[in-house]
């Protein structure tokens, strides 16, 4: 089985958001990044894959910075490939539709039996980058998934429906499917490791056509308003009162 | 060849002279020179470890078991120490997969006492690093890990925090970056001091017995990354170097006469493992840093402290670098202090538990231990009659606090860090 994880960059929540002079993204010198969340759970699935059942993990990113070291740390890890895509800027793939567009350039030229995508990223909050994806390469798609394992020419996979209902899916590959979570925790790559890694492994390129069709952009973006304000009680007495004025009680 | 002189019996008697080519070793002949059954033992687990660079010595192990009565785990009911190690491996138990691997502190007490040199020291990173390249490591390590490789500290906090403490500094702290003039101590101020809310009233503290002496000096400030000795002790070596290669970039932009080391780890990293990395630094731990300038700090120290202090030694200041002299100076220049020793003290010193990674491996202790090491120090300070237990590591004030709570010595014992009495006796209209 040969599998593809698409990753993307995000903003590190760690860091104070702060929104540019424009009022329409966030400060990219004021932001750090880091890799997706959900798409460290994409690559661990896929490395559980090929650990259960025998696969070929490639991780693909976009060029920016701190790409090497998140690919090179892929490596460490035990994926087997990892391709960096050239030309376009990051800051300039604002959406998952232009984002989408450049992986599937990519994928054109590559062989692929699955393509696991994180489920979503916290710069997007839209899970649309794994649909998008399948759509424009004309594959089936299963978004929300976890436990994928492979039977034959297809894979089995779970699906979580809002209110806790699970499916199980069976799907014909070649497939895309947005990873909610890897059945185990993202496993730590030594430092270690990463820099042997960097010692004895090459990152392979690809260039790619920047799209800048923009079918939808931000107008503006803000931080939430400050509201007034809780009232901190003191004791018991003070909440009675309260309740009392308030005509609850 | 050897010749034998008065021999009785060739095969059991007592020779006066004994010479083996040309070599006397008088004396009687026993079972030393034979095979005997312990080689009959399966050696796999034990040359499996031994043949890591670095975890050789626990070969060298003779079973005396002068370890296990000074062993801190061991005390703490972790039925541990080097000789039980040697023998579990004996009996084949293979000590990389074992969580045996990860409860040592290195707080060297072991070695202090040891007759062979089995060195714990070396043989714990080293093992740890061969379990940590094979992906076998506890989870709240691995945590730990991934929060120093993306954000330059344990806590996983923001790098840009780092500096949040000197808004509550009651002096302006100079960030070097900022102002890069020659100093006379690059305050290396380390991340429990930078990011724990308790560590933070010692940085505080700090910065205002250096300015009030009139130190100048400058921080760091968000480039400032861990120290990396924690790291390293615990089976990441690389991720100590990558740290410690990025401090040691930002100490060649700035001039100063000195790093001042806020805790134990730093400084003995700093002083033993950066000059490897092209670091060589003139590092002071802060408490030698201001002992060796108690001419500019006692005329300060005006105000009382009256009450009885005893002083926890750091195994890292202690042990690990023979500093026993300059927290006590301090200590015993303020004025009404009763300082009281605790029954392990100095060389003997007993372990916080929060070296080696111990920090961050409080589950997995906790599971293998009838109770935590800082608990038992707890109990030996109450025991002394101290009312406050001083410190002078940053990992210490959160973890003795925490154990003077759960021994249920809430309100008997106040945990302070030794730059915080001093600041405290430091009266604000001071001239």
């Amino acid at each position: 089985m040969r599998i593809i994880v698409p990753t993307k960059r995000v903003p590190d929540l760690v860091e104070e958001l702060i929104v540019d002079d424009d009022g329409t993204a966030l400060d990219p010198d004021e932001v750090e990044t880091r890799l997706n969340e959900f798409d460290e759970h994409a690559i661990e699935e896929a490395l559980c894959i090929k650990e259960a059942s025998g696969a070929e993990v490639t991780v693909l990113s976009l060029d920016g910075e701190g790409v090497d070291k998140t690919l090179y740390t892929a490596i460490a890890k035990g994926a087997d490939r990892v391709i960096k895509l050239e030309g376009p800027e990051p800051e300039e793939v604002t959406s998952n539709y232009a984002l989408a567009t450049l992986y599937a350039e990519a994928l054109a030229d590559l062989e692929y039996d699955l393509v696991l995508t994180g489920v979503q990223g916290c710069d997007d909050r839209d899970g649309q980058l794994g649909p998008l994806l399948a759509a424009m390469l004309g594959l089936p798609c299963v978004s929300v998934a976890t436990d994928v394992t492979p039977e034959g020419s297809s894979v089995v996979v779970n699906k979580e429906y809002s209110g806790g209902m699970m499916a199980r899916f069976r799907v014909q590959t070649p497939a895309v499917l947005g990873v909610q979570a890897a059945r185990q925790t993202p496993r730590y790559a030594p430092v270690s490791k990463v820099r042997q890694v960097q010692k004895t492994s090459s990152i392979d390129t690809v260039e790619v056509e920047e799209d800048t069709t923009t079918l939808c952009g931000v107008v503006a973006m803000a931080p939430p308003e400050t509201g007034d304000g809780a009232q901190m009680l003191d004791g018991v007495e003070a909440l009675v009162a309260l309740l009392e004025d308030k005509g609850v009680a | 060849m050897a010749t034998r002189e008065h021999v009785r019996d060739e095969r059991y008697s007592e020779v006066e002279h004994l010479v083996v080519d040309g070599i006397d070793i008088s004396g009687m002949w026993n079972r030393f020179y034979e095979p005997r059954e312990i080689t009959s033992y399966d050696f796999e687990a034990l040359d499996k470890l031994t043949a890591i660079e670095g975890a050789e010595s626990m070969g060298w192990c003779y079973q005396c078991a002068k370890c296990v009565g000074v062993c801190p785990v061991d005390a703490a009911g972790g039925d541990y120490g080097p000789r039980k190690l040697f023998r579990r491996l004996q009996l084949g138990q293979d000590l990389l997969s074992a969580d045996d691997l990860w409860l040592c502190t290195t707080c060297m007490n072991c070695l202090r006492v040891c007759p062979k040199e089995v060195d714990m020291i070396k043989i714990m990173p080293s093992g740890r690093a061969v379990a940590v390249l094979d992906g076998q490591l506890p989870d709240e390590l691995s945590e730990m890990f991934r929060n120093v490789a993306e954000k330059g500290n344990p806590m996983g906090q923001s790098p840009r925090k780092r500096v949040a403490w000197t808004r509550k500094s009651p002096v302006p702290v100079p960030l070097l970056p900022k102002d890069p003039a020659p100093v006379e101590a690059l305050w290396f101020v380390g991340d429990f001091w930078a990011y724990h809310a308790r560590g933070q009233d010692a940085a505080c503290a700090m910065a205002r017995v250096l300015t009030r002496m009139g130190v100048s000096f400058g921080i760091l400030g968000r480039d400032e990354r861990t120290d990396g000795d924690s790291q390293r002790l615990a089976g990441e070596p690389g991720l100590f170097e990558e740290v410690a290669e990025h401090n040691i970039e930002q100490f060649g932009k700035y001039e100063f006469d000195t790093i001042l080391a806020s805790g134990p780890h730093a400084y003995n990293a700093i002083k033993h493992e950066y000059p490897r990395l092209g670091g060589e630094f003139e590092v002071a731990h802060y408490t030698r840093f201001l002992a060796d300038r108690l001419d500019a700090l006692r005329p300060l120290l005006t105000g009382t402290f009256a009450r009885k202090v005893a002083f926890h030694d750091p195994c890292y200041l202690g042990r690990h670098n023979q500093e026993y002299d300059a927290p006590r100076q301090l200590l015993q220049s303020v004025q009404g202090l009763e300082l009281v020793e605790l029954y392990r003290c100095r060389e003997q010193g007993f372990c916080c538990g929060g070296g080696g990674g111990g920090m961050w491996l409080d589950g997995l202790v906790a599971d293998h231990t009838g109770e935590r090491l800082s608990e038992n120090r707890v109990r030996e300070a109450i025991e002394v009659g101290a009312e406050v237990l001083a410190v002078c590591c940053p990992y210490e004030v959160s973890r003795f606090e925490d154990a003077v709570k759960s021994t249920g010595n809430d309100g008997k014992l106040e945990v302070l860090d030794i730059v915080e009495i001093l600041n405290a006796c430091i009266p604000e209209e001071t001239p």
